[in-house]
């Protein structure tokens, strides 16, 4: 019994328990040397996840294509195709919130459909499929729009503007004045859909059989699981997500262009690799991709606020900390065997 | 039989990057009746140059053959595509200019020699190639997930190397992509066919493409047989390394500067479609190397049409998503047997149709 947990421990634990802690590590480390950059203040880690949002949602729907052992680097394009068309939408089809929203999950939806359909019945490679993906929602924006664009909807602005004031939380500014922590609501969208996606791969048959699928897709097959049918499936939801993620990201950013959300799926695959999710499939955590996405955050603005000036730093960290992840990851897979 | 024969030509490895090249062609010609036309006209300093699409189209296609040569190989021993040519194109571009501007921007001579700043740059590029096949080799990544951190981080890393600035480096620098003065072929085929031809005699006197394909069709029986295929996989991203030096050091001298955010955007993508187009599996194992460099061109000439009907440069990547999309439904196995059932059953009912007759 001792050893059976002892097993389980080394399996996933493992590395999301790296993660935890390197996220506490670094930020901790970070209010101690780098407090009077900012890291001091409350409002910095509630802006964390203010700017985070969208790539949380992302995250989470490419950390089940991964644990289904397929993979989606369409997710930048997709994003890029949500946000551009949404305000095409708003701007000059009359569209509102709820109605741009739902434009923004059918073309989520359309993507999964599309790539999961041919990852999960044509068999074709997930990378080549969703590498097409990409380029195809890039280029789809610059049929639509070439030049970058602005929302000039004031009922989306004022939504998107607002923010919930949390209570007791603050700062004192230079003149001594109190100021209440903002949060956007974009967070508690991607606070909850965290927590329902936990619920959803621990508790249901569905997400069960994601873990199963990716562990191992002949053992799954002779347990009677529709494998085409799972990883079909698994890129619906990450296209669903995508939508969700998209939609988050034009409600943070209001506006679009070509060369928006570039690296992205970088991020996003970065993030749950990070949060212990193995490129092999079959193991993850959706609180490890919530602490993945934290911890990149929180190592990006750290590279800004010891004040290198040149813009190239932080595109370097971010590659640089997936590298370290993807080594790790490899090199413990291979003691395992 | 004329059946049999169209069928056996049909068959044929090379039918579907020709076919393509040709109807490609045809198009073209519609769309420009004097698209074949090649014609001696002069450049601003009066030196006697060829003019006319198709040189366009052999000149342009350099870089995108050069890489296809390498992205051909990798793919075939590794089983998967490298993902970071575009970006380390621009890391081979930024180092070029750093050499050769040093820390100037508008510098009145070159800092060294253009053959110093040929050589770092391969080594550049022979560097990048060595960190994915490391990665891919000695880790094990799936290599588009290993090459994906250089594709992030490339375009940055070029940047750094040239210090942030835009230098521009002096005219006798752009020799090497556009024309050397007094000679009417441009010189960016003249590489091209030099690099194919150590190319074709590499592949015919070495055991390099012997040894990639049985690494890539099956890899423990090629450690059975005495090979060693993290080796062989490692070789052969220094190659492509060596390959995306070459084509960095063109593009840079093309116009002379090189901004890295924007040096051959998605290349990537073409070289990739470039090495499906030309019969090969993207799933490893055997290549065809005439193929891909047919493929390549096939490709430049379907840019070159998109960038005649006015389409956007940004909008050009949709038609070949959906073109590489089609190309690699039509060589899953699953479509590819579908197709043969029904041809099966088709000639099944034939025969019992002439059996009642």
């Amino acid at each position: 019994m001792f050893l059976k947990k002892k097993q389980t421990f080394t399996d996933t634990t493992f590395l999301l328990t790296i993660t935890i802690s390197l996220f506490f590590i670094i930020y901790l480390l970070s209010i101690v040397f780098l407090g009077d950059k900012g890291f001091g203040k409350i409002q910095m880690f509630f802006n964390l996840f203010n700017e985070n949002a969208a790539l949380i949602v992302i995250a989470c729907g490419l950390s089940v294509v991964m644990i289904t052992g397929s993979i989606d680097i369409s997710v930048g394009g997709s994003t890029a195709l949500i946000c551009t068309t949404c305000i095409v939408g708003l701007n000059k089809f009359g569209l509102n919130f709820t109605t741009s929203l739902l434009l923004a999950l059918a073309i989520g939806l359309t993507f999964g459909a599309i790539q999961g359909f041919m990852v999960a019945y044509l068999e074709m490679q997930p990378f080549i499929v969703t590498l097409a993906g990409m380029f195809l929602g890039r280029g789809l924006v610059a049929l639509i729009e070439v030049n970058q664009i602005q929302v000039s909807n004031p009922g989306f602005e004022e939504l998107s503007g607002a923010r919930i004031m949390i209570p007791f939380l603050g700062d004192i500014n230079k003149k001594g004045m109190f100021i209440q922590s903002k949060l956007e609501y974009g967070v508690v969208v991607a606070i909850i859909i965290v927590i329902l996606m936990f619920w959803f791969l621990k508790k249901t048959k569905l997400g069960r059989n994601f873990y199963a699928v990716g562990g191992n897709a002949q053992s799954a097959l002779m347990l009677g699981i529709n494998v085409k049918r799972t990883k079909f499936y698994a890129h619906l939801l990450c296209g669903l997500l995508a939508g969700i993620g998209g939609f988050l990201y034009l409600f943070h950013t209001r506006s679009g262009s070509v060369q928006q959300a570039t690296g992205l799926e970088m991020d996003a695959i970065a993030a749950s690799i990070i949060g212990g999710t193995l490129l092999t499939g079959g193991v993850g955590n959706i609180f490890g991709t919530l602490f993945g996405v934290l911890t990149s955050g929180t190592v990006l603005l750290v590279v800004t606020a010891i004040g290198s000036q040149d813009p190239w730093w932080s595109q370097i960290t971010r590659a640089a900390l997936l590298c370290f992840f993807i080594v790790l990851q490899s090199i413990i897979c291979a003691r395992k065997k | 039989m004329p059946t049999n024969k169209l069928k056996s030509i049909s068959k044929h490895r090379l039918f579907v990057p020709i076919a393509f090249l040709v109807f490609l062609f045809f198009v073209n010609m519609i769309i420009n009746p004097g698209f074949l036309k090649i014609s001696m006209g002069s450049d601003s300093n009066g030196n006697p140059v060829l003019i006319g699409n198709i040189v366009n189209i052999l000149t342009n296609a350099t870089e995108l053959v050069i890489l296809a040569i390498g992205m051909t190989l990798v793919t075939s021993s590794s089983k998967g595509q490298d993902i970071s040519v575009g970006a380390t194109v621009a890391i081979v571009g930024g180092v070029i200019m750093r050499v050769l501007c040093g820390m100037e921007t508008q510098p009145t001579t070159l800092h060294a020699p253009v053959v110093v700043a040929l050589v770092l740059g391969c080594l550049a590029g022979i560097a990048c190639g060595m960190f994915n096949g490391l990665l891919v080799a000695k880790f094990k990544i799936q290599p588009m997930v290993a090459t994906l951190i250089l594709f992030t981080a490339g375009r940055s890393i070029g940047s750094m190397a040239m210090g942030g600035l835009k230098p521009k480096a002096v005219s006798s620098f752009g020799y090497y992509g556009n024309f050397i003065p007094g000679f009417p072929i441009p010189t960016p085929i003249l590489i091209t066919i030099v690099v194919i031809i150590i190319t074709a005699i590499v592949l015919k006197k070495t055991n390099l493409a012997l040894y990639t394909k049985s690494v890539g069709i099956n890899d423990k029986a090629a450690y059975l047989n005495g090979l060693n295929p993290n080796l062989i996989k490692f070789i052969t991203f220094m190659i492509l390394g060596l390959c995306v030096g070459i084509a960095g050091f063109v593009q840079a001298s093309r116009v002379q500067t090189v901004n890295p955010y924007t040096i051959v955007p998605s290349i990537e993508m073409d070289v990739i479609l470039a090495v499906a187009l030309g019969g090969n599996s993207l799933g490893g194992g055997k290549f065809n190397m005439t193929g891909s460099i047919i493929g390549a061109y096939t490709i430049q000439t379907l840019t070159s049409m998109l960038t005649t009907l006015n389409v956007n440069t940004n909008a050009v990547p949709v038609f070949k998503a959906v073109i590489i999309l089609v190309l690699v439904i039509i060589q899953t196995p699953i479509v590819k047997s579908f197709f043969h059932e029904h041809i099966q059953t088709a000639k099944l009912l034939k025969t019992q149709r002439k059996e009642r007759a």
